[in-house]
């Protein structure tokens, strides 16, 4: 599905966020499908604001202007729900009150009806990522890197257009950070999706292989602010 | 997207419209009698003369200051108690124990606890029987005023043994504020004493968040009906049950007194919420400028084991007095000074129980009505606000309670009246719900503001419509607070006196109706009983609340109450 149609992957196209008036961060880029852009900023330069504004959650305190734009389909005034964007947190947030399965199944679409083709589908989403058989399991009783695959599989599932990655790896430690991460960059390559990737490690960056932006903090200092603007066409 | 701030939405006008509603047709439907308007009974020309009666009544200045004493009173002791024992046991084992202690006892009933709380302290009651007559040489009860002194001093006991569980419980939620903890180690690390660090560091901070709370309390200690009924001075009684006396009396006319009446008592409760309010001043005023003095009241032993000591026995008081109840339901002979039943009978109480049924009955089904809707409002009410500020709102929830509910039940009655609705399970239903609905989202608000919003973020990213969201993920997660508080909202209907009395209008009978007219009358044991059957509703409500989460998630780790 990798294309260089003009339209398909994510553009951010002209996104000024403001905060009581003051100029939070300003982006206008075009990711595009398979390729990852990654943003580096502190904490407090807005990049959670503007994973929200993309994924539709942006808090009434903040106002924005421009527009998201997946695949042609501009998404600014969409709800959440149909804007067809992933997101993975910094913790997994498997729904503690379910299953494994039963988070994975959460994620299908309702166009797929049959029970059973929705419980194949979700157990081999859990072989696919070598957690076969865990299905039955109590979401509390993974790992943390176990966690993160679910909720990545969780994620997929839903058929999303794109990925905003909110530092989906900090919680994990050393050793199995890399091993996830390459996963989820290999998963997101093979089904040709726009990446956003927000942290502030600079090895997440360097594994994206794609574009790196930094964010600085500046609203509060002066009229500077925060502003990246790249095409990756 | 969410709306964009602006308009309010449906459920926020809705509840608005169900709590302001009512209190303001009330008060409207209390101060027109009170100046001779009542055109039902013939009265449609305005005069002061029902204030003339009013203040003709003997005794009328007693009862007034009456309210006004043992309801402030009875607020400033409870809070005290409260502050001092949290300030020198929070965090230790011996709070966590007495936390699980006291929780329960905010469920009893007022007026089951003051009937519990009259067998104790009564001249024939257990604590003299206990000395009687080896000690004190009494074979009859002795003539001394306990219960019913003019003072009021048995009504304030009362009440504050009721108060001190529920602001503890509203101190408790205050503190669970994030950091909290940190504070008190931090001032610990600074050489402060407990109780010094709780004053100087934690209580500004979680001060505004219990003051709602013991402003409800005032409004209500001011003008209870229930207590004062059973605990309190009769000669003459405080202003609310004799309003509730003439209001009901069969001679029409006295109606227009009890209006003007009414607008006394709403005069008396707001002294005393304008008199706690500039002790608040007050005590700012002077404590503010000791903040950063630097004293660390290190030494603080002694303190510490008088701040425990009211609470024990509060505790002990309670304990004892419910055990009472029991006791006194399953004797058949009990006589003077014997400190035991001398015969008990389980048949009696099998009888009472069986003529109790159909009352109990009608308690269940309006509380379990009320809990139901205003667990159901609370809910709607939070998941259509999202996450906006609910500071103004809280304060408009919150109205009615810091109204005396005489003040516009009145009103309140002639309106369900004229709607077709006094004297009917709806009509009770409906003036609880403006009583319950506030705790319910008192309740609720904290844990559901407390869930981690990403959840819902994670589903709705994953496509889920926002009713998926919240049916599937956000109310599972809740189920157990949503449980504890439609348990909260069963219990405070099933202890409201005066709206079923008011608005029932004598054909709606609840156990707590039934249990303050028993008080008065003779038979111990009945009366024991039906304060039993109002225990009985709450503890149901609580058992279910605790055993439903732990079976539905017995296979989830991360859902069991962290402890």
């Amino acid at each position: 599905m990798v294309s260089s149609s003009r339209t398909s992957g994510l553009v951010l196209d002209h996104i000024v966020l403001r905060l009581d008036g003051q100029p939070l961060l300003d982006i206008d880029c075009r990711i595009l499908p398979g390729s990852v852009l990654t943003i580096m900023g502190e904490s407090g330069s807005g990049k959670s604001s503007l994973l929200d504004f993309i994924a539709g959650f942006l808090k009434p305190d903040f106002r924005a202007q421009g527009r998201v734009i997946l695949n042609g389909r501009d998404l600014t005034l969409l709800p959440a729900q149909e804007r067809h964007i992933g997101l993975m947190f910094q913790s997994p947030l498997l729904f503690p009150h379910m299953s494994v399965l039963q988070n994975l199944m959460f994620a299908l679409p309702s166009t797929c009806r049959r029970r059973q083709e929705r419980r194949d589908l979700a157990e081999r989403a859990l072989a696919d990522v070598g957690l076969a058989g865990f299905g039955a399991r109590d979401p509390a009783t993974l790992s943390g890197g176990q966690q993160t695959r679910v909720a990545l599989m969780r994620t997929l599932l839903a058929e999303p257009h794109a990925l905003l990655l909110d530092e989906p790896f900090s919680s994990l430690d050393r050793t199995r950070r890399g091993e996830v991460r390459d996963l989820v960059f290999a998963l997101a390559r093979k089904k040709g999706l726009p990446v956003l990737l927000v942290t502030h490690d600079e090895e997440d960056g360097l594994a994206a292989g794609g574009q790196v932006h930094r964010l600085e903090k500046a609203a509060r200092k002066g009229r500077t602010y925060s502003a990246a603007s790249a095409d990756l066409a | 997207m969410g709306k964009a701030g602006g308009l309010p939405d449906v459920a926020t006008v809705l509840v608005t419209t169900l709590l302001a509603g009512p209190v303001l047709a009330g008060l409207a439907g209390t101060v027109l009698p009170a100046f001779g308007y009542l055109p039902v009974l013939g009265h449609d020309s305005f005069s002061i003369e029902p204030f003339r009666k009013l203040v003709s009544m003997p005794g009328l200045t007693t009862s007034a200051a009456l309210g006004f004493g043992t309801g402030l009173a009875a607020s400033l002791i409870s809070l005290t108690i409260v502050l001092v024992f949290t300030a020198a046991w929070a965090g230790t084992d011996t709070f966590r124990r007495l936390t699980r202690f006291l929780s329960p006892l905010l469920s009893v009933p007022h007026a089951a606890a003051a009937i519990g709380l009259a067998f104790l302290i009564a001249p024939s009651g257990f604590l003299v029987r206990l000395v009687s007559p080896w000690a004190t040489g009494w074979t009859r009860p002795p003539e001394v005023l306990i219960l019913h002194d003019p003072l009021g001093l048995a009504m304030t006991f009362g009440l504050v043994a009721k108060e001190v569980p529920f602001l503890f419980l509203m101190t408790l939620a205050a503190l669970n504020r994030p950091h909290v903890q940190e504070y008190l180690k931090a001032g610990a690390s600074l050489g402060y004493g407990r109780m010094a660090t709780f004053f100087k560091i934690v209580l500004p901070q979680i001060y505004p968040l219990i003051r709602l709370p013991v402003l409800a309390v005032i409004a209500y200690a001011t003008s209870v009906v229930d207590v004062a009924v059973i605990l309190g001075p009769t000669t003459p009684q405080p202003l609310a049950p004799r309003l509730v006396g003439w209001m009901n009396d069969p001679n029409l006319s006295l109606r227009l007194m009890a209006s003007a009446g009414a607008l006394l008592q709403l005069l008396v409760s707001s002294g005393a919420l304008l008199a706690y309010l500039l002790l608040e001043a007050l005590a700012g005023a002077c404590l503010r400028p000791r903040l950063a003095n630097g004293h660390r009241h290190g030494r603080e032993a002694g303190a510490r084991i008088s701040a425990l000591l009211p609470m024990l026995t509060i505790l002990a008081v309670m304990s004892l007095s419910m055990a009472l109840l029991g006791v006194w339901s399953l004797a058949r002979s009990w006589w003077f000074p014997a400190a035991l039943p001398q015969a008990w009978s389980l048949e009696r109480m099998l009888d009472a129980l069986w003529a109790g049924g159909p009352s109990l009955g009608v308690t269940l089904i309006i509380a379990c009505g009320a809990a139901t809707v205003a667990t159901g409002l609370a809910l709607w009410l939070l998941e259509a606000r999202g996450r906006r500020e609910t500071g103004r709102l809280k304060v408009l929830i919150f109205l009615p309670l810091l109204l005396p509910q005489i003040g516009f039940l009145f009103g309140l009655q002639m309106f369900f009246l004229i709607a077709g609705l006094s004297g009917t399970l709806t009509g009770v239903l409906l003036a609880h719900l403006i009583f319950v609905f506030p705790y319910a989202f008192l309740a609720l608000s904290d844990p559901w503001n407390r869930l981690d919003p990403r959840y819902a973020k994670a589903a709705s990213s994953l496509g889920a419509s926002r009713a998926r969201v919240f049916f599937r993920v956000q109310l599972p997660l809740l189920l157990r607070p949503v449980l504890v508080t439609f348990a909260v909202a069963a219990a405070v209907s099933t202890g409201q006196y005066l709206p079923t009395l008011m608005i029932g209008a004598g054909r709606v009978v609840t156990v707590t109706t039934e249990s303050v007219a028993l008080a008065s009358g003779g038979n111990r044991q009945i009366a024991a009983l039906y304060a039993l059957l109002q225990l009985a509703v709450p503890l149901a409500g609580f058992t279910l609340a605790a055993l439903v989460p732990a079976l539905a998630f017995r296979n989830r780790a991360a859902m069991r109450l962290e402890r």
